[in-house]
């Protein structure tokens, strides 16, 4: 492991011609330069998410340049604007699809927590009410840089991941869940309206 | 285009027995607009669409109006006997308008340039009786937009071809668009409350735990 690796030692060792590295470092590096998001766009964060992609931004200067037409092939769903409750299913189904290790950012206020039309029958109050989220981005709708930075804050994440031990990554422990129930279609709202084990909100004491 | 006093003559007299009447607008806007009854309305619609003067060929816009129930309070001068002399006196009367839903169509001319000229329908009652007769057979662009009221407003409209809840899910049993809806309690995470949000997110608040005594210690000192 690369703790274990005395960092005077590797770097004598790579002036010598000797690159020394561990299996983590290396299975880490190797995950997080091929962050392959899954191709779907909700609303208008899909068009900064677009432009990100495209070349004024380059969102391939960091391996995340192939979008996935396929759940299958995607690590990285990245929710990209108003997930209304028609759509939250979906949105589901398609997360539950993806094989693990997966990645979910909610990219603006919408899919963060309604945003705008928060008070509104249609809309669902933050994905993070049905699937875990990874790296939130606030914005209306976010710049390019400020999915980079949440790109880069992925990679970051994904480079602090272990492979064993205690604090080993959530997708090696098998008893963390990598699928979460569809919410169903109900009378008046989804149901359940959001998954308890998920959906954690802080809770506000007053007197 | 003539003035929508003429377009109603010359729909009476093109359409026997429709009851038309003419509803002003005392806003800004000042578009005057005619109710049409429900027995005659594809007839009118045909007409209007037909006219050679009118030809109002496009259908712009379809929209649903919710209006509740409501009581007017009006202060109404009565003569009454009062102590052996009659007197005038000012009594609140109380009327009651029972609420019901509207559907509002936009028709324009594309072939002469002119328009709008607003038809509205209403409903017998915001319940059951919430049946209007459909004007899709006259205007295909009403589709859409008639099955959007019936999602939003709860209006069926008789002769659609094709009436379904268009946005909201079909399980979805509300009427989200009508005034008196409420939606589901999911204010259970608020973190900047305001107004009406501030009261709903306060349902879900926790009460705060005991204090332990030491915040008393302090204030004796």
């Amino acid at each position: 492991m690369s703790e274990s690796i005395d960092e005077g030692l590797k770097n004598e060792l790579q002036k010598q011609g000797i690159w020394v590295t561990s299996t983590q470092e290396l299975y880490n590096w190797g995950r997080r330069n091929s962050i392959w998001p899954l191709q779907f766009g909700l609303a208008c964060c899909a068009i900064e998410m677009i432009a990100t992609a495209a070349s004024r931004y380059d969102l391939a200067r960091f391996g995340g340049e192939v979008f996935r037409p396929s759940p299958r092939q995607a690590d990285l769903m990245i929710v990209a604007g108003t997930v209304t409750k028609k759509m939250a299913p979906q949105i589901v189904r398609l997360y539950n699809q993806m094989p693990d290790p997966k990645y979910v950012i909610s990219m603006g206020a919408c899919a963060i927590s309604g945003g705008p039309f928060k008070q509104g029958y249609n809309v669902l109050k933050g994905i993070d009410r049905y699937i875990p989220v990874d790296v939130y981005i606030p914005g209306c709708p976010p710049r390019p840089e400020a999915l980079l930075h949440a790109f880069m804050e992925l990679q970051r994440k994904i480079d602090g991941q272990k492979l064993t031990g205690e604090n080993k990554a959530e997708h090696l422990n098998r008893a963390q869940p990598s699928e979460f129930p569809v919410p169903a279609f109900g009378a008046h709202d989804l149901e359940p309206p959001a998954n308890p084990e998920v959906f954690r909100p802080p809770q506000i004491e007053r007197v | 285009m003539e003035s929508l006093e003429e377009i109603k003559a010359r729909i009476e007299g093109a359409v026997p027995g429709a009851a038309i009447s003419i509803i002003p607008n005392p806003g800004p806007a000042n578009q005057p607009s005619l109710l049409i009854d429900h027995e005659h309305a594809p007839g009118v619609a045909r007409f209007l669409r037909d006219d050679p003067a009118l030809r109002l060929d496009h259908c712009s816009n379809v929209t649903g109006v919710d209006w509740l129930d409501r009581t007017v309070t009006a202060k109404v001068k009565v003569k009454k006997i009062v102590e052996g002399e009659e007197k005038e006196v000012e009594e609140a009367r109380e009327e009651f308008f029972p609420g019901y839903l509207e559907s509002v169509y936009h028709l324009f001319s594309m072939a002469l340039k002119h328009g709008p000229v607003v038809i509205r329908m209403r409903t017998a009652s915001r319940g059951e009786g919430a049946r209007l007769p459909s004007l899709t057979p006259v205007y295909r662009s009403a589709e859409f937009q008639e099955r959007e009221i019936f999602d939003l407003y709860g209006i069926r409209f008789d002769g659609h071809p094709d009436l379904r809840r268009i946005l909201m899910w079909d399980e979805f049993e509300d009427y989200p668009m009508r005034k008196d809806y409420r939606e589901p309690d999911d204010y259970e995470y608020e973190p900047t409350p305001h107004d009406d949000v501030l009261e709903k997110a306060k349902q879900h608040y926790r009460a705060r735990p005991p204090l332990d005594g030491a915040e008393n210690l302090t204030s004796q000192q």
